[in-house]
């Protein structure tokens, strides 16, 4: 029988939470790296014995964990990350220029084919590869080299490199995000970039509709439709229909169009989630209910998803990468809160259950179907 | 022997329970207790000190001999008592945050 691995990031350690195929009981394993904040872990397609992980602290920086036994024990790799060459500058909260300085790891995209290969997204914004199962890491510089970047700004969080999209149909072909400064496509495995931000409309930039400087939160793709692309910014949910060349507005009955994460049903493509957030400024559910929104016409159309979520008094925050689907049929949802809740759906969202109430605050969900 | 006490976060992660001994070849200064730390526990590169720039992070802290030696330059001679082994070199996570 199949089974799940979730694999959670928390402010204060990492936990791997399994079942089988049914998803009716749940084992709590961790904490692994207790203390340490784990932006993002994740394991290989190519090998789900093998994961990634983020560690990282205020006081001692950034490491980056490997297990070879799907998460039982680690070996901490390489945390050399150095921009290449001389990294030059960004404009900073207060319009200033300020030096590309390296914070942390927030998202980790192992290779859809090569275990020892894998994606690092990073504050202040970069990519890196490594080829070695993480043991050495090089910058892809020509992202941060674009003649755009002396523009980009941080948002809120930090400017961050949060989310990359691999192109299963084209090896070529990826696609980052970045907080402030929009989405970017690769077409040459990541040699040269450009911004893929058409259609997206910032009230909060002086030029709405400018090329770069767009706080997008999250992008998402299935597999098989690796054109179709579709966008929580961080006001706006947006669809794709050309991979990236152009975007369009689908937020329609939304109760807000604030919000962090976004996901695509495992087996049906045009089936999307999103987890509305009554404002930036605010960052709490709308009317204190914790809802889910599913649309499964690709955008517009929303349903709300309330059964076995908190419907009063609810004021937790779901983070742009906490958000994952397992490909069981029926497809299963999960996703993890500011408040140290993990929820699962095992029948795409329609009903809710907590797998786990009280960890610390989640940072990152994936999850692994296991054969 | 040098005697070097780390944080528990770095214990953890390097695997370390109680001191950490080293032999120190040379004069004995934060930078070759470092050095020979981290040639004995390589996953300890980057989390006291800066891979590039080889600074002290700034929440770490260097103490011996009931003193505060993080703002010294990283050559000078520790205290003789360190040298000796007979006081540790204590690297401290600053006490700061939640």
């Amino acid at each position: 029988m199949s089974s799940v691995r979730v694999l959670v990031g928390t402010r204060k350690g990492a936990f791997v939470l399994t079942s089988d195929g049914k998803r009716e009981r749940w084992e709590v394993g961790g904490p692994h790296f207790t203390g340490w904040e784990i932006y993002h872990l994740k394991g290989s397609p190519a090998d789900p014995t093998r994961l990634y992980a983020s560690q990282s602290s205020s006081w001692f920086g950034q490491v980056i964990q490997r297990s070879d036994d799907g998460g039982n024990t680690w070996e901490s790799v390489g945390n050399e990350f150095v921009y290449d060459g001389v990294p030059g500058t960004h404009q900073w909260y207060d319009g200033t220029q300020h030096p590309w300085e390296f914070a942390r790891v927030w998202h980790l995209e192992p290779s859809l084919t090569d275990p020892d290969t894998v994606y690092a997204g990073v504050e202040d914004a970069g990519l890196f590869r490594s080829v070695d199962g993480g043991r050495t890491w090089e910058e892809l510089s020509g992202l941060r080299r674009h003649t755009s970047g002396p523009s980009w700004q941080p948002g809120a969080g930090g400017m961050c490199l949060h989310t990359i999209l691999l192109d299963p149909s084209n090896p070529e072909r990826m696609f980052i995000a970045i907080s402030a400064a929009g989405a970017f496509r690769s077409d040459d495995a990541g040699t040269t970039w450009r911004p893929i931000n058409r259609g997206l409309q910032s009230a909060g930039l002086p030029d709405p509709d400018a090329e770069v400087g767009h706080c997008v939160h999250r992008l998402a793709m299935h597999p098989s439709r690796p054109g179709v692309l579709f966008m929580q910014k961080h006001w706006d949910v947006m669809r794709s229909d050309d991979a990236g060349e152009s975007w369009h507005e689908v937020s329609d009955n939304l109760p807000s169009d604030f919000g962090f994460p976004i996901d695509v049903h495992a087996n049906e493509p045009d089936t999307i989630y999103v987890v509305p957030i009554k404002s930036d400024s605010e960052h709490i559910p709308p009317d204190a209910k914790l809802r889910v929104y599913r649309s499964r016409t690709g955008g517009n159309e929303w349903e709300a998803l309330t059964r076995g979520l908190p419907q009063s008094d609810c004021y937790v925050n779901v983070l742009r990468d906490a958000m994952a689907v397992d490909s069981l049929d029926s497809c299963g949802v999960y996703f993890g809160t500011t408040g140290g809740q993990v929820y699962a759906s095992k029948d795409g969202g329609d009903s809710w259950a907590p797998i786990v109430r009280d960890l610390p605050a989640v940072l990152s969900v994936e999850v692994q179907t296991l054969p | 022997m040098i005697r070097v006490v780390l944080p528990a976060h770095l214990r953890t992660l390097a695997r370390i329970e109680g001191e950490a001994q080293l032999e120190v070849e040379g004069p004995v200064t934060q930078r070759s207790i470092l050095d020979a730390l981290e040639a004995m526990y390589p996953m300890l590169r980057g989390t006291i000190r800066d891979h590039a720039t080889q600074s002290r992070r700034p929440f770490v802290r260097f103490f011996a001999c009931e003193q505060d030696l993080s703002h010294e330059v990283p050559d000078a001679r520790l205290p003789d008592a360190v040298a000796a082994g007979v006081e540790p070199f204590m690297i401290v996570g600053a006490i700061a945050g939640g």
